[in-house]
């Protein structure tokens, strides 16, 4: 009897899961792929309760996996992505993105004009921006003294003690710019200098790893001296560790646009774009930016940043931290933006990058 | 069997048939497929395998490596385990099963905090003085050597033409031993995961053996060496393969230990596969050709391995 019992109950339990998984099918919801550790998650729950739409969020760790990810999920397994702009370039390019309607996002609006009709979206069709900022050398004061220029990252005095980034287009790119050639180049022997470049200074075992957010657990707790990335994260490590510095080297670097955009194929275009106008609010703008250190495009919010930062923990904004996220025009003017390449192109990147872990 | 209770199977065969057969005939239409643009069957996914016999090798020797320590230390756990009380059975099954009720991606993500070169286990060793012992050892061998090589081997090279030297140039002004992100690390990554398993079918074939076989031997005049060589271990021989297949095959195949543990500074199989659907290059045909070339390599592992236990009871393969 007993038994008889515990069935009934596991089945009544059954029966009520199910039924709640059929009742979620009506609710409104938006799936979302980004990056980690890039957005205040209070914001989610704001947003959920204020429009009762379901947020699912998930996030990637680089451009190219996240092409790939969309590429295995049929591209149809979101509607709202982040990429930066050499990969928004090549969506548009394949026919990947839906043209949005800006008249649902009003808040568009408030996007600085130094942030539309970039090159990877001219006419502005596609995509809302939501984070700029530069790639640079994250240093331990302690223990680099030297000047830093883009040959730290190949220096064997600093062997085992320095992190490459785990993505080809940035690690063949700032080997590139300390070759002084362009980030875009399309030349194959420049680009083959480049891999040759990174792929000794692998061999001389100058590379702790390849990482991408295992940087942040490296840098705070002094297990690696040097490394390349962003300057948002920058900021946040400074926070567990100050002896912790960052410079854009003077030979330039790159400077990149990540926005959001809605894939063709999603299900659930309305509320992607309530999404996205959600996100560029200027008061989402700010707990963002306070929140994950990068420069908001908004216009409003990169003015109010400094005051809401006072008025949220009593002191001052230190300005170099300002300009570390927000950087200035000149520090702009020696940074280039990734351009989309050839596919001929991206295949010898990835070929090229295959073949640097094999070694 | 035809029985009447055999559709109790089906769902089973059902599952196989969807989640095992139909991803390994996949595999394999992949990889005799050409990459577009071009298209149609063809063999070049395999020709381009040479690249990569470095990653082969490489993940073969650690996985190997890794099944060895696995067998070493499990073998004689499981072994007197067996002879131990039924309650102390039940609390170390429990201690070796507790690790796997956490997730696998955590308990591997802790080893990075562990073996950071300023993680705890070289805080721990630099505030016991191991670390300063390494640099005074070292230092040693460097002077002992220097001596050498001033001494008796400048006497021989001069004697016989040859320039033999010793290494003088040992660090010794470490601050940490570096352990993470080095094959080290990655071996450890694997016996960490992987011992249960290796552990545990050993174990379940020991307790079962018939007491009255040890004591026949015994009563035969066997002396106790003798009686494990002779007789516990060839009937233990089934669980150890199954166990040897259980550490080895996952070892082979891992990608998130090496990626976390080895820093990707050198690619193993996983990794490798990983990076042609996961990194820059979406390439499933190339990666289903790597997949494929490793599975029949285990395949035919397996198989030359379980000759060994012919005659044996059949272990469990893959």
């Amino acid at each position: 009897m007993k038994k008889l019992f515990a069935l009934t109950l596991a089945l009544a339990v059954m029966v009520g899961l199910l039924a709640g998984c059929a009742m979620d099918d009506d609710k409104r919801e938006v799936n979302i792929c980004s990056w980690g550790e890039y957005i205040d998650e209070s914001l989610i729950t704001q947003f959920e309760e204020e429009t009762g739409i379901k947020v699912n969020y998930q996030t990637t760790d680089s451009n190219e996996t996240l092409y790939n990810l969309l590429e295995t999920t049929g591209w149809g397994g979101f509607d709202v992505i982040v990429p930066s702009d050499y990969m928004i370039s090549q969506l548009i390019e394949e026919d990947r993105l839906a043209e949005l309607n800006y008249d649902n996002i009003p808040n568009f609006e408030k996007i600085d004009d130094r942030f539309k009709n970039l090159p990877y979206d001219p006419e502005n069709k596609y995509t809302v921006p939501y984070t700029w900022g530069t790639l640079g050398i994250i240093y331990n004061t302690q223990r680099v003294t030297e000047p830093v220029t883009w040959d730290l990252m190949f220096d064997a005095e600093h062997a085992g003690d320095v992190l490459m980034i785990r993505n080809s287009r940035d690690a063949f790119g700032l080997a590139l710019m300390s070759l002084g050639y362009s980030v875009n180049t399309t030349d194959e022997e420049e680009i083959r200098q480049a891999y040759e470049k990174v792929a000794q200074a692998n061999r001389d075992g100058v590379y702790q790893a390849f990482v991408m957010d295992e940087v942040f657990q490296l840098m705070e707790s002094g297990s690696a001296a040097v490394a390349t990335y962003y300057a948002g994260d920058y900021l946040s490590m400074l926070e567990s560790n100050p002896d912790l510095a960052y410079v854009v080297p003077e030979e330039g670097s790159n400077w990149f646009v990540d926005a959001m955009c809605v894939l063709k194929n999603a299900k659930n275009k309305t509320e992607a774009e309530e999404w996205i106008n959600f996100l560029c609010s200027t008061e989402a703008s700010l707990a963002n930016m306070d929140y994950i250190w990068y420069a908001s495009p908004n216009t409003e919010a990169l003015e109010k940043y400094p005051e809401y930062y006072e008025e949220t923990y009593g002191e001052p904004l230190d300005m170099e931290l300002y300009e570390i996220m927000a950087a200035p025009q000149e520090v702009l003017d020696r940074c280039e933006a990734y351009l989309v390449l050839p596919a001929d192109i991206r295949a010898l990147y990835n070929d090229l990058w295959t073949q640097m872990g094999i070694n | 069997m035809r029985n009447k209770l055999s559709w109790f199977s089906a769902p089973y065969v059902v599952w196989m048939a969807l989640f095992t057969v139909a991803p390994v005939i996949l595999v394999v239409i992949y990889a005799f497929t050409a990459v577009p643009p071009a298209e149609g069957f063809t063999l070049d996914n395999f020709l381009r395998m040479k690249e990569f016999a470095v990653v082969f090798a490489r993940s073969f020797r650690l996985a190997l490596i890794a099944t060895f320590i696995c067998l070493l230390i499990g073998y004689p756990l499981s072994y007197f385990l067996a002879k131990e009380g039924p309650s102390f059975q039940k609390i170390a099954m429990v201690l070796i099963m507790l690790p796997m009720w956490m997730n696998f991606l955590l308990r591997t993500y802790a080893w990075m905090s562990i073996l950071e070169n300023n993680g705890f286990l070289n805080r721990m060793f630099a505030a016991l003085g191991i670390i300063d012992l390494g640099n005074l050892i070292n230092g040693g061998l460097n002077s002992l050597c220097a001596s050498l090589n001033e001494g008796v081997l400048a006497w021989l090279n001069a004697r016989l033409g040859t320039a033999l030297l010793l290494s003088t140039d040992r660090a010794t002004d470490m601050t940490y031993f570096r352990m993470l992100y080095t094959q080290g690390a990655v071996v450890l990554g694997m016996v960490y995961n992987y011992l249960p398993f290796m552990i545990l079918p050993i174990y379940s074939v020991i307790i079962k053996l018939d007491n009255s076989l040890l004591e026949a031997a015994r009563d035969l005049g066997a002396s106790s060496a003798r009686v494990f060589r002779k007789v516990i271990f060839p009937l233990s021989l089934p669980g150890v393969l199954s166990g040897v297949t259980m550490v080895f095959v996952p070892s082979v195949s891992t990608f998130a230990i090496s990626k976390m543990l080895g820093g990707g500074t050198k690619l193993l199989l996983g990794d490798l596969i990983e990076l042609q659907f996961l990194g820059g290059a979406y390439n499933p045909y190339l990666g289903s050709a790597i997949s494929l070339v490793m599975m029949v390599i285990v395949v035919v592992c397996m198989y030359v391995m379980n000759r060994f236990g012919e005659g044996e009871e059949q272990a469990v393969v893959l």
